[in-house]
């Protein structure tokens, strides 16, 4: 990290004049960038501000439309993945590139030997990777399959890949994302060593708090612009916010909680596996005017509870009460009728149908309804009107009621489900990673929407990978691992740290299955 | 009853129950290629009998009888590479194209055969591949015969199965090609391009179909027929499956299939149509059905099967 000891650190890469367009989209509009020799690069910006696309023209995913790379002061031809590998550039994709059914090894010498080649090198590779791996802090073991390991494991191996091939510049795009905070710190630490050994590194992410913790310079991007750059010693966490927003961060205030009566509850319910686990009688309680909040690992149960409560999902065993009466059958249609309002995880695979128009999506849950049919008829002026309606009172950015969905961003798509899933008031809300890929003000919509319905005495459940998100909405926490759920704490009881280890495991036999 | 049994003891039975593996034995390990590169090859009925006429017809014409293997691995590998281009760097359908390519391959043929041969009425006749005993081996009871007095296009497929499994998990084209049905993106990431990748795997898995093919038209029989593949082609895919994408499984299941068949054909004779013979044809086909779904729901089946890989998409 103190590169004051090292002579005028070298630029070991530089980009001038990055541009790229995806149709009349402007992805990267003019980015210089230059990387020193044992430096960490943040490179910070929203969803959408272009970050990652960036990324994948230096590593020769995309071919740029301008501009010029330079990297070990020699021109980076364009569109090419050898070239990148073979100029010392490793990747960490955010989305792994790994093969599930094969080894740790096998990934990480893919590509390594010529094809045409008689010898995989088994015993060699083995050696060089424990090296790297006991240098680095990047503990793996060589011979497991991939689909058998941790999350934070498979990152290890991405970033194994990059240094058995002699990496001299790591880019790690949102590496966090998928991580417990121990692994976090773990990753950091081990950034840390590379960094000393001379490598230089880029990090992309939103989160403020770590491009503090673990860079050296920021670089900030706006709308696919370069917004600003500052050395990380001397910007205010304020600062960086803004230049990534462009404006004042918007804030939500949220008021103490008047909890009223239970709802909805869960009594030992236990579910096949979704999605990685599936739940392992599992009680909880959700009250009226209470945001409760799930945090953990994704893969750990959090698919199946929300598809449960959905509907879609059958109980082993265990019962469901909704309103203090047992529910007989439960289906999606039954979910409905009670009145639960469902943001799901996926806005493209399940939440919405994007071929078809905003109208036909915001009724697909209410279409029997005699307001929207009689006799089996649609009757679509009164769904495009209902469409209208939520348009406006929700902000959506949209043509008309008639567009198709999928010409919406990820944000207008997300109000668009708000507006369908909150008409009507309903008292008990189920949010998927309502949140998952938006931009700090749709965030923000979100947010406040989810507090008003707790204000106004719904309870709702907010499923989260963003501790943050959590920790700021939720005025009750529980830790959901291995399909199993943690003693609910309110408030403020338990620290990140805490919370963590909760995430990973530690300690909730101790808890396990009761929350209050 | 015991009669019944006796049959499984006897050589010749073996011996027809690793002739009628050999074809399946070629055509799994091609179609395993494919799909473990992440293409379906529904082209593999027609593969079949493309490498069935091409290669039979090579040695009519006065060609070498390995010469025609070789012409029929051509053929295969040339269909191949139109089923590849299709599906691979222009991402159509693999199970819309596969038809495609069987329908074509197998009308072509049988075009060819009459345009080729046109005065013909009773298919001419070759001299097909002779059994050759391997000293020693050959003198085992009853197993010695069977496998190791075969022609050499039996013994090329035992080969071809230790072939494919030694390249697959010993070489590092084998870790490239299991990895490209797995995830495509890592194999691209690591600087592999994937559509040569997965256009080679399915040109040399169509060549193996199409000796597979072959095999039939120069080993088992010695002329070229109509209608000769008769399914073989559907047969391997659901014995890939059935192998859950491991060659050495895949053959134990070629071989498993081979014995019914073969042992139907015997326990029809002894039971002297008191119960009727299509309820024997029935028996290979219904006994694989319940193998299938006994084996092949815990199979893990490559990851990347029959999706189109987009390079810049996200």
């Amino acid at each position: 990290m103190d590169t004051a000891d090292l002579p005028e650190a070298e630029t070991v890469l530089r980009l001038t004049g990055i541009t790229k367009r995806f149709g009349a989209l402007v992805a990267n509009d003019h980015i210089s960038l230059a990387l020193k020799r044992g430096e960490v690069v943040a490179l910070l910006g929203e969803n959408g501000a272009g970050k990652t696309t960036l990324m994948n023209i230096l590593f020769g995913h995309y071919t740029a439309d301008e501009g010029q790379i330079e990297v070990f002061g020699k021109a980076l031809p364009s569109g090419d993945p050898n070239a990148a590998l073979a100029a010392g550039i490793g990747m960490v994709h955010q989305h792994f590139a790994l093969a599930d059914q094969m080894t740790a090894l096998e990934n990480i010498v893919l590509g390594t030997r010529p094809l045409w080649s008689f010898n995989l090198g088994k015993a060699q590779a083995r050696q060089r990777i424990t090296q790297l791996a006991s240098d680095y802090g990047l503990q793996v073991e060589p011979d497991r399959m991939i689909a058998e390991l941790s999350v934070g494991e498979r990152q290890r191996v991405e970033i194994l890949k990059a240094l058995y091939r002699e990496a001299r510049i790591l880019i790690l795009d949102e590496p966090t994302a998928v991580l417990t905070p121990m692994e976090t710190e773990a990753l950091f630490a081990t950034l840390k060593k590379l960094v000393a050994a001379g490598l230089s590194v880029i990090f992309i992410s939103h989160k403020l708090g770590e491009v503090q913790a673990v860079s050296d310079r920021v670089v900030v991007l706006r709308g696919g612009k370069l917004a600003g750059e500052r050395k990380t010693s001397e910007a205010t966490r304020r600062q960086l916010a803004e230049l990534m927003v462009g404006g004042q961060l918007p804030v939500n205030e949220i008021g103490p909680s008047t909890s009223r009566e239970i709802l909805f509850e869960l009594n030992n319910i236990s579910t096949r596996s979704v999605g990685g686990a599936g739940l392992n009688g599992v009680s909880m309680q959700l009250r009226g005017g209470e945001i409760t909040g799930l945090a953990g690992i994704s893969g750990n149960g959090q698919a199946a509870l929300a598809a449960l409560i959905a509907g879609t999902l059958e109980a082993r065993g265990g019962d469901i009460v909704v309103h203090g009466q047992k529910t007989v059958r439960w289906s999606p249609r039954a979910a409905l009728d009670c009145g639960i309002g469902r943001i799901p995880e996926d806005r493209h695979a399940t939440g919405m149908i994007g071929d078809m128009s905003v109208a036909e999506n915001v009724i697909s849950e209410a279409y029997r309804s005699p307001r929207f049919s009689r006799f089996g008829f649609l009757n679509w002026k009164a769904a495009a009107s209902f469409a209208s309606g939520i348009i406006k009172a929700y902000d959506v950015k949209c043509p008309s009621p008639e567009a198709r969905v999928r010409l919406l961003s990820g944000g207008n798509m997300q109000k668009l489900i708000l507006g369908r899933a909150l008409d009507g008031d309903p008292d008990i809300i189920i949010a998927s990673q309502p949140t998952r890929g938006l931009d700090v003000g749709a965030v923000a919509y979100v947010h406040a929407r989810l507090i008003e319905a707790r204000d106004r005495g719904a309870a709702v459940l907010l499923i989260s990978e963003d501790l943050d998100e959590i920790q700021t909405l939720s005025d009750r926490i529980a830790v959901i691992h291995r399909g199993q759920l943690s003693r609910p704490s309110a408030r403020g009881e338990l620290s990140v740290m805490e919370l963590g280890e909760l995430m990973a495991g530690h300690g909730t036999e101790a808890g396990a299955s009761h929350a209050a | 009853m015991s009669e019944a049994l006796e049959i499984l003891f006897t050589a010749s039975f073996w011996v027809a129950a690793i002739r009628i593996a050999s074809p399946l034995i070629f055509a799994t390990m091609g179609e395993l290629i494919c799909e473990r590169a992440g293409v379906l090859n529904l082209g593999i009925e027609g593969i079949m009998v493309a490498g069935a006429f091409s290669g039979w017809f090579t040695v009519y014409m006065g060609g070498d009888l390995w010469t025609g293997v070789l012409v029929a691995a051509m053929t295969g590998a040339m269909f191949g590479l139109l089923h590849g281009f299709l599906t691979v760097p222009l991402g159509l359908s693999q199970h819309v194209t596969g038809i495609g390519v069987t329908l074509l391959a197998s009308s072509l043929t049988y075009f060819s055969y009459r345009i080729l041969l046109p005065e013909v009425t009773s298919p001419p006749k070759i001299e097909p591949f002779q059994p050759f005993a391997v000293p020693l081996l050959s003198d085992i009871p009853v197993l010695g015969p069977a496998l190791f007095n075969q022609t050499p296009l039996t013994y090329l497929a035992y080969f071809t199965v230790a072939a494919v499994a030694l390249v697959f998990y010993r070489t590092p084209l084998g870790v490239a090609v299991r990895a490209v049905g797995e995830n495509p993106a890592a194999v691209e990431a690591q600087g592999i391009s994937v559509t040569a990748l997965r256009i080679g795997a399915v040109m040399a898995g169509s060549a193996l179909m199409a000796i597979g093919g072959a095999f039939l038209t120069m080993s088992a029989f010695n002329s070229f027929f109509f209608e000769m593949i008769n399914g073989r082609g559907w047969i391997a895919i659901a014995l890939v499956v059935f192998g859950s994408w491991r060659p050495g499984k895949a053959l134990i299941g070629a071989i498993l299939f081979a014995a019914f068949d073969a042992y139907q054909v015997r326990l029809q004779q002894i039971t002297g149509g008191v119960i009727p013979y299509q309820i024997f044809l029935m028996m290979p086909f219904v006994l694989s059905i319940v193998a299938l779904v006994v084996v092949a729901r815990r199979a893990t089946y490559p990851k990347a099967l029959m999706i189109p890989y987009q390079k810049g998409e996200r």
